[in-house]
């Protein structure tokens, strides 16, 4: 059965296109990523299909519910995390969650024993009766994690998940990502610019660039379209060895930021002829790599440009900062 | 009903726990209160009943408190739009009209226990309550405009972006109601051309309702009162209800 339906989706603010007629269609029991730059509309996409926000054209179902006209059939079908904080700081831990069972509605014996379980889960236990203003940026995303994961739902929407986490807790709630989704039968929808997630969790991946989604597929059909392996030259003259290696026309060579990027099938049966080459024309060259490709070439693969430039970290401790200092 | 009673919950226990805007709103009416009260108190009284004017005052003055304590309650959701809370209401299966009412009653009641409190400190002053059933009807009267005033709080912040408004609202609009009610002045003493002003002003059935209660005689029918403040608050539930339905996180 099909938990999302997304047809020509799209929302403009003003003459900006935020997302771009996106369409796809996931089935129940899929983890599906959205995986894309800041600003591609990863948070505006799950925003209108958690019936936050009006799309201008298009349409979705969720769970077999309109996400316009049958918002409330959608509202019991899903669980969200956004991406931005949503507690209430002057509440404690164990009130926030308790909040959220009763809005859910979870009846007593039932709710307690969850919340018990899912604080546990996040290690907040035992701070449950302490104010949520009194925790930190990341005690505080496992805490809203913990409580899109309370009352259960069909469908999970998880909005960059893991942003600003350690990667022990990373590591423990991407176990428990891919529980719910074996267990419990959860189809989860999640964004992330994080290459890596999207490689572990997501059995598709959609890439959204400037609003579009410019490749669908599962990890490994995406790498294999980037084309085999990827060697990496490091070199002083990235235009020599670029023009060295593509002499004799068989290859095809990528400059990217003084590296030069090769794409071809049975790299380490090609690798002594380009060493050979560029030896040839007396080409310096620092070091010389092989590997399989990842979504990050994927991704420079169908876009042209890197996802993760050397400022990445640095914006994403911005962003957590902003979110746990917003007032 | 459940889900009314765990939005109302939230919003009394988080007015239990700030200490600060409990005392923060107390301030200007037991300000008025001393002041105008011990101030005026031997040089005024009060036409027709003989009574100080300290007496005279203070169901005005708890009239005041509950107004400005429901007009924030209603606007605090404001609050939780900007520190993203609201999401978190407006996305759970749970209907608007619910989430309107419980965040309505909770300012009420927040509304009333500050109003409550202005009331037991006006007994050291010496004000003396007529009767119980009197203390009632006063707690009705005070509920009244704290369901009032708490949607009609509601409703403006469902038209505000921020917090800047605020100011603005409480000094156009909020002030206006509090000093054209017949809180500090009898009706009977206004100048001719005030008094439709006053009448039209919903606070003062509000006023005269827990002037009736509290002493047992005012200058408005109290059923009248009643009928006035209970329509007044429908009609901003409705509004406020209205309102907050086209309001987005
Ligand atoms: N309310 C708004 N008004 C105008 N533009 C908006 C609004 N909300 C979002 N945008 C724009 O829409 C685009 C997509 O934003 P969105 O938040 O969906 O990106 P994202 O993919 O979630 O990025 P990030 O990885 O930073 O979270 C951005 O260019 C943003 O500036
Ligand atoms: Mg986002």
């Amino acid at each position: 059965m099909t938990a999302i339906y997304v047809e020509n989706l799209t929302k403009m603010y003003g003459s900006f296109t935020a997302v771009d007629r996106i369409s796809f269609e996931i089935p129940e029991g899929e983890i599906f990523g959205l995986l894309g730059p800041n600003g591609a509309g990863k948070t505006t996409a799950i925003s209108m299909l958690a019936t936050l926000l009006k799309p201008t054209s298009g349409a979705a179902m969720i769970n077999g519910h309109s996400i316009a006209g049958g918002e409330d059939g959608v509202r019991r079908s899903i669980g969200i995390v956004f991406q931005d904080q949503s507690l209430d700081e002057e509440l404690t831990a164990f009130e926030n969650m308790d909040f959220h069972g009763r809005l859910y509605r979870i009846p007593n014996p039932l709710r307690q024993e969850k919340i018990a379980e899912l604080l546990a889960l996040v290690e907040l236990d035992g701070r449950q009766h302490d104010l949520v203003k009194t925790f930190s940026g990341g005690m505080r995303r496992r805490l809203e994690i913990a409580r899109g994961l309370l009352h259960r739902p069909k469908v999970l929407f998880l909005d960059e998940p893991t942003l600003g986490l350690d990667p022990q807790t990373r590591n423990h709630l991407w176990e428990y990502i891919e529980r719910l989704n074996r267990e419990a039968g959860i189809t989860i929808i999640l964004t992330t610019h994080y290459m890596e997630e999207a490689d572990r969790l997501c059995d598709r991946v959609a890439i959204i660039d400037h609003g579009r989604i410019v490749a669908l597929d599962a990890p490994g059909a995406l790498k294999e379209a980037v084309g085999g392996d990827v060697i990496t030259i490091t070199s002083p003259d990235p235009a020599a060895v670029a023009s060295a290696v593509t002499a004799a026309g068989a290859l095809r060579a990528e400059q990217y930021d003084g590296t030069v990027r090769i794409n071809l099938q049975h790299a380490e049966r090609h690798i002594m002829e380009i060493v050979a080459r560029l030896s040839g024309n007396g080409v310096p060259a620092d070091s010389i790599s092989i590997r399989k490709p990842t979504l990050e070439d994927v991704f420079l693969h169908f876009t042209g440009r890197s996802m993760r430039d050397e400022t990445a970290d640095e914006r994403d401790r911005m962003r957590m900062y902003q979110r746990t200092a917003r007032r | 009903m459940d889900i009314i009673y765990t939005i109302w919950l939230r919003s009394v226990k988080r007015y239990l726990r700030s200490k600060s805007r409990i005392i923060g709103t107390l301030g200007m009416p037991l300000f008025f209160l001393l002041f105008l009260g011990f101030g005026l108190n031997s040089i005024v009284s009060i036409p027709g009943t003989g009574e100080g004017y300290t007496a005279f005052l203070v169901p005005g003055i708890v009239a005041m408190s509950v107004l400005f304590t429901s007009v924030f309650a209603g606007i605090q959701i404001i609050w939780d739009k900007q520190f993203g809370f609201l999401k978190e209401t407006l996305v759970a299966p749970v209907s608007r009209m619910e989430i309107m009412l419980g965040q309505t009653l909770g300012g009420a009641t927040t509304a009333c226990i500050q109003g409550v409190i202005i009331l037991v400190l006006s007994l050291f002053i010496g004000l003396t309550l007529s009767s119980a059933a009197g203390f009632l009807i006063a707690l009705c009267f005070m509920a009244l405009i704290g369901i009032s005033f708490t949607a009609f709080g509601i409703a403006i912040a469902s038209r505000m972006e921020d917090m800047h408004g605020f100011q603005l609202v409480m000094n156009f609009v909020v002030f206006p109601i509090f000093g054209l009610s017949g809180a500090l002045f009898p009706i009977s003493s206004l100048p001719s051309w005030l008094a439709p002003l006053t009448m039209a002003d919903p606070l003062t059935y509000g006023v005269e309702g827990i002037r009736y209660g509290l002493s047992g005689t005012s200058q408005i029918d109290p059923l009248l009162c009643g009928g006035v403040l209970i329509a007044f608050a429908a009609a901003t539930a409705l509004a406020g209800a209205f309102l907050f339905r086209k309001m987005s996180a």
